[in-house]
């Protein structure tokens, strides 16, 4: 027989305790609501004020003396250019980290002390990357104020985050995986290259692009390496019309990148200066937002073949 | 005649001895089974023939497992985990295929002994899926994924994984223990049929499944050997009773 007798005491006793379901629902719904609601008046403000700005010219103008002319150009380009080389630094140098740290290195105190620093690492603000890269790339190695300078430093800075979304996505693979691949006679790295590695790529991809969207809003340290704000004239090409085609003397020319861009209107007095903000603010956010959609589109798509 | 034997064989998993002076002689193109309750023992005992422990720190062995015939202690120091996972096979008690295609599956303990040719590659595979009894139902179907099988068959595949590599010993670590009655009766079956060409070892919780498919069956019980003896003869005349109070269903 059951502890409370009667039925209707049984149902009384229910309701009473769902009350409490229905209070924290909609506290949590609430919590939600401030964050979401939030982003939303943030980001149709920004772009009730920028889109009348927001045409083909904006985009393919370089800024200017006169609001209704300046344009984004050499901030997304800076920008797209500036991510491409964080990614080609930290993704090589992150996944290795990671993988080392979870498939190769000993288990002892050292492996902790490391591991406790890079969580660390993660926590340093981005404005002593910017101190760091100034003393080490821009003077030490010589780089200068250029976009390798820039994406270094922002390499640095996203590193923690991909270190452990690596970490993350290599724990998630069940052991049973691993095992069985030892077992048919495979070394570690015959392991990592035909197991550990293709099966966290969803996870190391989302990391890395998460990463990057947070970099490619990164102001402090750019700033802090001598980004100029005003620049009406591109890196050089990196194709050329003769041998040997490539040409990388774009990494170290000087640069904007569009957050600057926007801290730099943003100073200004004129009303329309801040127009033009509001529209390249529209534009990172959309840049941002692009990338995550990316991230969440691929995990799908790698993730698809793989169920654990 | 033997196939591997474990002499004096302890098993450390850091200060804890979990196998204690172990004997054991595994017969050629036989099945041998090793029972007893749950935490006895009978899994890390397998786990020792293809150095499964190495994988993880704080392991130690001691004693020898010889494979004849070239008498080889797998367990020396000298030799290398990944020279013996060589020559060993394993099947999981959870089937682990990995997220790769059927013919990827098979194919890649043939890929990392450094098989290249795609012909002599496709003919091994066939002839493990065959062996492993799953040819007719994966024949049209080599390229999908591995997840797509039914329990039952992704255990098979990866009994056909771990025959592809002709292994000189076939250990089975509770092959049936998530599988549902008919697909456990069609591995057992299939180990019935593999054992005219390879020497199994397996580990089974379930008496009846050692009664049914092996010829000599170890009883271990805490990390120790208690009894161990032809299949047949264990089940009707143990000679240790704590053998019989376990068999007869009194205990554990």
């Amino acid at each position: 027989m059951a502890y409370v007798k009667d039925l209707s005491a049984i149902r009384a006793l229910i309701a009473s305790h769902k009350r409490w379901d229905l209070v924290f629902a909609l506290c949590g719904f609430a919590a939600l609501m401030v964050g979401v609601l939030t982003f939303v008046a943030l980001f149709a403000d920004m772009a009730i004020q920028g889109l009348p700005r927001l045409n083909w010219e904006f985009l393919t103008n370089f800024p200017s003396r006169r609001p209704a002319q300046a344009g984004i150009l050499s901030a997304w380009v800076g920008s797209c250019l500036v991510m491409l080389v964080t990614a080609f630094f930290a993704v090589p140098l992150g996944v290795a980290t990671g993988i080392y740290l979870e498939e190769y290195a000993p288990k002892n105190w050292v492996t902790d002390l490391i591991e406790i620093n890079i969580t660390n690492l993660a926590g340093v603000p981005s404005i002593v990357y910017g101190l760091l890269a100034l003393g080490l790339f821009v003077y030490q190695f010589g780089l200068g104020q250029s976009i390798l300078s820039a994406g270094l430093t922002l390499a640095l800075l996203i590193l923690p985050v991909v270190i452990v979304a690596t970490r993350e996505s290599i724990r998630a693979i069940p052991q049973g995986i691993r095992e069985g691949a030892y077992a048919l006679g495979g070394t570690q790295w015959q392991v990592c290259r035909d197991h550990i590695i293709p099966y966290s790529s969803a996870g190391i991809l989302t990391g890395v692009i998460i990463g990057m969207a947070r970099a490619i809003g990164e102001t402090a340290p750019v700033i802090t390496i001598g980004a100029l704000t005003f620049i009406a004239f591109l890196p050089p090409a990196p194709m050329k019309t003769e041998a040997p085609f490539l040409s990388f003397d774009w990494v170290m020319s000087p640069f904007t990148v569009m957050p600057i861009q926007m801290f730099n209107w943003t100073s200004r007095p004129e009303a329309a200066f801040l127009q033009n903000a509001a529209a390249a603010g529209f534009i990172l956010v959309l840049m941002t937002l692009a990338m995550n959609g990316l991230a969440i589109y691929l995990r799908y798509r790698i993730r698809k073949n793989i169920k654990w | 005649m033997a196939k591997a034997e474990a002499k004096g064989l302890s098993f450390y998993y850091g200060e804890y001895r979990a196998l204690k002076d172990l004997n054991l002689v595994v017969h050629e193109n036989r099945v041998t089974a090793l029972i007893g309750p749950s935490g006895c023992g009978k899994s890390t005992f397998l786990r020792c023939f293809n150095r499964m422990h190495d994988l993880y720190p704080g392991n130690r062995y001691e004693g020898e497992i010889v494979l004849h015939p070239d008498n080889a202690n797998l367990l020396a120091p000298t030799v290398d985990p990944i020279e013996v996972r060589m020559r060993l096979s394993m099947v999981f008690q959870k089937p682990n295929p990995f997220p790769k295609s059927i013919f990827e599956n098979v194919a890649y303990g043939l890929r990392v002994r450094g098989e290249r040719s795609r012909r002599a590659l496709a003919d091994k595979v066939e002839v493990a899926l065959r062996g492993a009894a799953l040819w007719d139902e994966v024949k049209d179907r080599l390229q999908e994924l591995a997840f797509n099988l039914s329990g039952g068959q992704q255990q098979r595949l990866c009994i056909a994984r771990a025959l592809a590599t002709d292994p000189e010993l076939l250990l089975f670590d509770e092959p049936t223990s998530s599988l549902d009655p008919i697909a456990t009766a069609s591995i057992e079956e299939l180990i019935t049929e593999l054992k005219q060409h390879v020497t199994i070892l397996i580990v089974t919780h379930n008496m009846q499944q050692a009664a049914r498919v092996s010829d000599y069956t170890a009883y271990m019980y805490l990390g120790e050997l208690i009894e161990f003896g032809v299949t047949d003869e264990l089940f009707i005349k143990p000679r240790n009773k704590q053998t019989e109070d376990y068999i007869t269903g009194r205990f554990g």
